[in-house]
């Protein structure tokens, strides 16, 4: 162990530089990232460079095709839908809204299922048994249905999806960290900190918890990616949103009926939710592998 | 057990550290597994006290008894350890963080895994500082630095800055060493604190520990494998095999005399710098073997006089 320990670098609370130099080198982080920050830029300047109001109608407009395509109509790069909303604008609304609950999801199924890891690989006993037995129960139940359900008692909406989200899938952050801060909680550093008086709580909180920081890291980012995906099941399922606002679920639950004279409809969200999950997925493995040898000591 | 303060004046000899006919066993499910068998020590103020045997002897397991961090499933089924004259073997959590620090210190056997790799090393020793002393940021800086270079780290300022996997093995005990005595505890228990270095480090931080303690006057309890080590640095030994305590004495006598043929063939297994021509000899298999007969028909005798109590 003593010589795994002596690994160059320093995982991301060692050395902020080395570990972003680190990064820099992993073409999945980069590559992750880079996407990443596109559909990011595009969600919070979404006002600025949408060339259109997304629910705005134009019904002299209807199914024009995109820029590539034979008669394209000029200002509308993406073309319209059969309302003739432009759909790059309703592309770059959808983008925040995905990117909204992708974090706001993440987070919070990161924070419940991490305090609740924490508590239950630290204290053990009794208090591991009943988190333990939570989670094996929790996730026995497949998870989009058990999604749908959520919503359906909550009434749509956004705060329902992020609260669905969370409700099932804290268990992967649960799981991993309680797997985690039993492996740490052997390292003789913890003995240390009993040693020099300090509480259960504090070395919990600030011993423990920042050197499995990394791991959420990891963790967080991969949620995300489910985050975005189940949002877009639920509302192709119009379990979301109102169907009008423009997510890009609804979008390709509206794009399915024209399927056969304006394809784009359909195709163009469709990759949307490939490439930012493609990127949150990349990014993470990348992010896993950048932090991993110093995290396994 | 029973009396769980007893005053100082009635310590026995002065000692700061009294471990009484201590015994401990770690629960299993169906029964018991003994691990320490009746056993004793004193150490006075001031002394270094070796706590020699080979790996299941039991000798970590009172260190972490003294400092409170025996595995969960230990349960201590008789005796008493006296530190300071109070019984502390069922203190509260709480009482036992007052104790920690100012009372009792650990250097720990691992340099690699004994510090928090996610902080600084001047922030690991300040915290102990401001959480023991009470001392404001600036002046636990100062001590700090002050104690880093006690500890003979070059450079007190820029280790400061760094993290642990910055450091060298050698450095980072010298760090742990510093954190032990921050408080000026009165009891440092050492853990086998050179068994994970390389053998010119081991000498270096032997002489540290040595002059570490001769300066701020803790008493050691030094647990080691090394009779070699023990040789150097205690002016007592405790010989420890299957958790019994077979001989103690002073270290000279020990060494050049013991009465225990355990000890010695202990001490012929030892490569010894004074007899480098010496062929090593393994502590012969039927003496081993004895010995655990005789711990086992000891554990029959006290589960026997256990149940007479009642």
């Amino acid at each position: 162990m003593a010589e795994a320990a002596a690994v160059p670098g320093g995982s991301l609370p060692h050395g902020q530089g080395s570990a972003l130099r680190r990064m820099l080198a992993n073409r999945r982080v980069v590559l992750g990232g880079a996407v990443l920050l596109f559909f990011a830029l595009a969600a919070v300047f979404a006002p600025l460079i949408a060339p259109h109001d997304p629910v705005e109608q134009d019904l002299l407009l209807q199914y024009a095709p995109p820029v590539w395509a034979d008669r394209a109509e000029p200002g509308y790069l993406f073309g319209t839908d059969n309302l003739g909303r432009d759909i790059l604008s309703r592309l770059i609304y959808g983008a925040q809204i995905a990117l909204f609950v992708a974090v706001t999801a993440a987070a919070a199924a990161g924070l419940l299922g991490t305090a609740l890891g924490l508590l239950a690989g630290y204290l053990g006993g009794w208090v591991d048994t009943v988190i333990s037995r939570l989670v094996e129960i929790w996730m026995a139940f497949p998870a989009v249905l058990l999604s749908i359900v959520l919503v359906a008692v909550m009434g749509t909406g956004l705060h329902s999806v992020i609260i669905a989200i969370a409700a099932i899938d804290w268990t992967r952050f649960c799981r991993v960290v309680r797997a985690e801060t039993m492996a740490q909680k052997q390292q003789d550093y913890v003995a240390s900190a009993v040693t020099v008086g300090l509480g259960r709580m504090h070395i919990l909180w600030r011993e423990i918890l920042p050197n499995v920081l990394p791991l959420l890291i990891v963790l967080f980012t991969l949620e995300m990616g489910i985050a975005v995906i189940v949002e877009a099941i639920l509302s192709y399922v119009n379990l979301s949103l109102a169907s009008d606002f423009p997510t890009w679920g609804t979008m390709i639950a509206d794009g399915r009926k024209y399927v056969n004279q304006a394809p784009w409809l359909m195709i163009l969200p469709i990759l949307c939710v490939i490439a930012l999950v493609l990127a949150l997925n990349a990014l993470g493995d990348g992010l896993k592998d950048v932090l991993d040898p110093v995290m396994r000591k | 057990m029973s009396a769980a303060r007893i005053p100082p004046a009635g310590t026995p000899g002065g000692s700061i550290l009294s471990v009484r006919n201590l015994h401990l066993a770690i629960a299993g499910r169906r029964r018991h597994t003994p691990i320490l068998r009746d056993v004793s020590l004193d150490i006075a103020p001031g002394e270094v006290h070796g706590l020699v045997g080979e790996s299941g002897a039991g000798k970590t397991m009172i260190g972490k008894v003294i400092l409170g961090i025996q595995p969960s499933r230990a349960r201590i089924t008789g005796g008493s350890v006296l530190f300071d004259g109070a019984d502390i073997t069922h203190l509260s959590e709480r009482e036992r963080r007052r104790l920690m620090g100012r009372g009792l210190g650990l250097i720990p056997q691992d340099p690699m895994t004994s510090l928090n790799p996610a902080y600084r090393i001047g922030g690991q020793i300040a915290d102990v500082l401001r959480l023991h002393l009470g001392m404001n940021r600036t002046a636990a800086r100062a001590r700090t630095l002050e104690l880093l270079h006690d500890v003979h780290i070059r450079e007190p300022e820029r280790v400061l800055r760094q993290y642990p996997h910055e450091l060298s093995g050698g450095m980072r005990q010298r760090v742990s060493i510093a954190i032990a005595f921050a408080c000026r505890p009165k009891l440092i228990v050492a853990d086998e604190p050179t068994t994970a270095l390389d053998v010119t480090v081991q000498r270096q931080v032997l002489a540290l520990i040595k002059q570490m303690q001769a300066q701020e006057g803790a008493s050691i309890l030094f647990v080691t494998h090394d009779l070699g080590v023990v040789a150097k640095i205690c002016d007592r030994v405790t010989v420890l095999h299957g958790g019994r305590v077979l001989e103690a004495g002073d270290t000279r006598r020990i060494v050049e005399a013991s009465q225990h043929e355990y000890t010695r063939a202990l001490m012929a297994a030892t490569p010894r710098h004074d007899r480098p021509g010496d062929l090593l000899q393994p502590v012969p298999e039927t003496l081993t073997a004895r010995l655990d007969e005789e711990a086992l028909a000891y554990d029959a005798a006290y589960a026997a006089a256990g149940t007479h109590d009642g």
